[in-house]
């Protein structure tokens, strides 16, 4: 198809017209040196990595006596450690925490996005008083670490909240239940949101004002605004943050630990519970990073092509 | 094109839809909890910081126990136990009953006012088990808030018995034995003897805490050990000091460290379980470790290629680490301690089944298990493990000496300190200023 040729053309028309500084950032940036430059720093960023997964695959006294280097002098190979990985229980089995590890995930993803969505609208749409001020503490709020609201929730969740002797809400009343998700999900939906309405502030206060007054005129209310324009146009930008929302609830351990009952731990749990409770069996543990960042991967590689687009979109708007 | 903006549009009232059904599935009412009285059907929860292995294991030890009773028992092993327990503790999202690693936190727990007092049936069953040093860390103010479970006895010396016929040496007797038992052997390979890990992630420098302990205990005796763990002896102190330099002449002398792993420094990025692999294949002649090391070594291999077989002639024997005259018997270790948060009738009852003669038989008889525990009641003959059989042995004596591991007894911030300051001594920071450290970091008074 023709169209495959077309973007380069495009954008060499366009940085013809835009003058010289661009096309020579351009090519002081393809110049050979900065492509070799480039090229050694993804080596050096990716051989960590590239260690782990060669160590992911030798025998477990060649991983605890020697360096993963070693392994191209004396190839010893194995697939025992994620054999033994997938066959490791101690309280759950490694399909168990899977299964709960997306069952906090996803709803922990769509959560965040509905309501930042909403807040976002609302922030760059509606006129109501007191609105700057209002945004200026949501994004405050991203300055507050998540340790200082472990034990304020906790205690929310278990006491409930009394106001001048008034019950304001009662508590959630899980703690003897065995299995609950409820306030991990709310959990990490409190976390997310601030900067979850930051960026998609962003993204949404960026759609040109003609467009929302013309739906507007065409007789559209909010629900309609929202639902037909925003969402759309927005999906760059909650694609990309779903895909931070995504890896950083699945990498979490901390609030899942203090707000998930035993049985409904995740996959990091299961993954710090492998080396045993004397470390003696760590040898286990690049097997089963690289079983655990399976679905992170697929999710990242799914949305990639929104990364950048929705990075820019939240970006260059301020 | 329009097609596709439909189906984009369409994704998010999706998403719209899921978060508004599973929030209502969130909040509908939850099954019925158990009340008091009748604990045929309820549940515990037990939070402890077990986790792998360990934490099969302990769920063994139960398991027969829980289904004749009808309880059902939850456990949970958490790595983080010691800062985790704090935030639940204060967050008042408590377990029925957890699993302190040491006698500190239990006391800083029961100092919150959260932890219920034990019934009068787990009362009397602790007092008929354990020993007064034993029932000591249970008892806050006269008051008994929990129950002593597993134990460990720190201070093996670890080695191979047929490498020592092989190079005709003995178990030495005294601390001077075994150092020139150190140089015999490192003439007769002309490599270190010696090896150890201190590496433990947050927690590295314990073992070296622990080896510091050891010395101290049989060095100085259990007066200045005790006094040491309270604070009023301090770091600085010249029999503290001594027990620094005793523990160097081995850990600090580049000819006697570190086999298989490198020269001194490398103890600090030596996981302390791995100590376990030159052992068993011979690289390393002698490492100083608690019995749970003995977990360490089902995945490691002799030199031919087997799984070492661990007892008196096997590939891999342990002495308790002798002190400055023959004939000693003080030990160090450490323990578990249960305690509930709350005096529901089937907590209650479990509490009582965890102080009995009943669970500690259990727990060391799960097989492969490396549990062992100070309940008098353990009939040390059901061990088959040889080295857990006279762990147990030295626990139940009534000469021994027995105390808890120093930095396990002193206060949190303390314990950090220590466990960093050992970091650092063998990193090459001076003695002096190693104990400068640590002793700085004690809470003025």
């Amino acid at each position: 198809m023709a169209t495959i040729a077309s973007p380069s053309a495009t954008t060499a028309r366009r940085h013809r017209s835009e003058g010289g500084t661009l096309r020579r950032t351009r090519i002081r940036l393809s110049s050979p040196w900065a492509t070799l430059a480039a090229i050694v720093l993804a080596v050096l960023w990716t051989i960590p990595s590239f260690g782990l997964l060669v160590s992911s695959f030798r025998p477990p006294d060649a991983i605890t006596t020697s360096g993963w280097w070693t392994a191209f002098a004396n190839p010893q190979f194995t697939l025992a450690n994620y054999v033994n990985t997938l066959k490791f229980t101690d309280t759950l089995t490694v399909w168990q925490s899977f299964v709960n590890s997306l069952t906090i995930t996803i709803p922990a993803t769509l959560f965040p996005i509905t309501l930042a969505l909403m807040a976002a609208y609302a922030f760059a749409w509606i006129d109501f008083r007191g609105k700057d001020l209002l945004f200026i503490c949501v994004f405050a709020m991203q300055v507050v670490p998540l340790q200082m609201a472990l034990v304020p929730l906790l205690r929310l969740y278990s006491n409930g909240l009394n106001l001048f002797g008034v019950q304001v809400f009662p508590g959630l009343n899980l703690n003897s239940l065995s299995s609950s998700f409820a306030e991990v999900w709310i959990s990490h939906t409190i976390f997310a949101l601030p900067l979850a309405v930051f960026i998609l502030h962003n993204s949404v206060s960026a759609i040109p004002r003609d467009v929302i007054e013309a739906a507007k005129v065409d007789g559209a209310g909010h629900g309609h605004t929202f639902l037909r324009l925003v969402l759309p146009l927005a999906m760059p930008a909650i694609a990309s943050f779903a895909i931070f929302q995504f890896l950083w609830v699945w990498n979490d351990l901390l609030v899942a630990t203090i707000f998930a009952p035993g049985s409904n731990a995740p996959i990091t749990k299961l993954l710090t519970d492998l080396s045993g409770t004397y470390g003696q069996q760590w040898y286990l543990l690049s097997a089963g990073t690289f079983l655990a960042i399976i679905v992170p991967l697929v999710v990242f590689f799914a949305l990639q092509r929104f990364f950048v687009r929705g990075l820019l979109a939240g970006a260059t708007k301020g | 094109m329009a097609a596709s903006l439909v189906r984009k549009s369409l994704l998010p009232v999706v998403a719209v839809a899921a978060t508004a059904f599973a929030l209502t599935g969130c909040t509908s009412p939850s099954g019925a909890s158990s009340g008091s009285g009748n604990v045929k059907g309820s549940t515990v929860t037990i939070y402890g910081a077990d986790t792998g292995t360990e934490a099969t294991e302990l769920e063994a030890s139960w398991a027969t126990w829980a289904k004749q009773e009808g309880i059902t028992i939850k456990y949970t092993g958490d790595k983080n136990f010691t800062a985790n327990i704090a935030t639940k503790i204060q967050g008042n999202a408590l377990p029925d009953i957890a699993m302190f690693p040491q006698p500190g936190l239990l006391s800083s727990a029961v100092a919150t006012g959260k932890v219920a007092q034990v019934d009068s049936a787990t009362e009397s069953s602790v007092k008929k088990n354990f020993s007064t040093d034993w029932i000591g860390y249970v008892t806050v103010n006269g008051k008994m808030y929990g129950t002593p479970l597993d134990a460990s006895v720190k201070g093996f010396v670890w080695y191979s018995p047929s490498q020592f016929s092989q190079w005709g040496v003995q178990v030495p007797k005294t601390y001077a034995d075994l150092l020139s038992l150190t140089q015999t052997i490192e003439q007769k390979t002309g490599k270190p003897p010696w090896c150890a890990g201190f590496n433990s992630g947050d927690a590295s420098g314990w073992p070296g805490a622990d080896q510091l302990a050891e010395m101290v205990l049989a060095d100085a005796g259990a007066s200045t050990y005790d006094g040491w763990v309270k604070g009023t002896v301090k770091f600085t102190d010249p029999k503290i000091d001594d027990a620094f330099t005793q523990l160097g002449k081995i850990l600090k002398d580049p000819k006697y460290v570190n086999a298989g792993f490198g020269a001194v420094p490398s103890i600090n990025s030596t996981a302390f379980g791995d100590v376990a692999i030159p052992l068993a294949n011979g690289t390393c002649a002698m490492t100083n470790q608690a019995t749970f090391l003995e977990a360490s070594f089902s995945t490691t291999k002799t030199a031919s290629g087997a799984v070492p077989k661990v007892g008196p002639n096997g590939d891999i024997w342990a002495f308790p680490l002798p002190g400055p005259s023959a004939g000693q018997s003080a030990v160090t270790g450490g323990g578990d301690f249960a305690a509930a948060f709350n005096s529901n009738a089937a907590t209650q009852k479990v509490m009582e089944y965890l102080s009995s003669a009943d669970w500690a038989n259990s727990l060391i008889t799960v097989k492969n298990a490396s549990f062992i525990s100070a309940n008098k009641g353990v009939d040390s003959s059901k061990e088959t493990d040889p080295l857990l059989k006279s762990a147990i042995e030295t626990l139940q004596n009534s000469s021994t000496t027995f105390r808890f591991g120093a930095d396990d007894a002193m206060p949190n911030v303390v314990e950090t300190a220590f466990w960093t300051g050992m970091v650092d001594w063998v990193n090459g920071t001076s003695q002096a200023d190693v104990e400068k450290q640590i002793q700085a970091s004690w809470p003025s008074k």
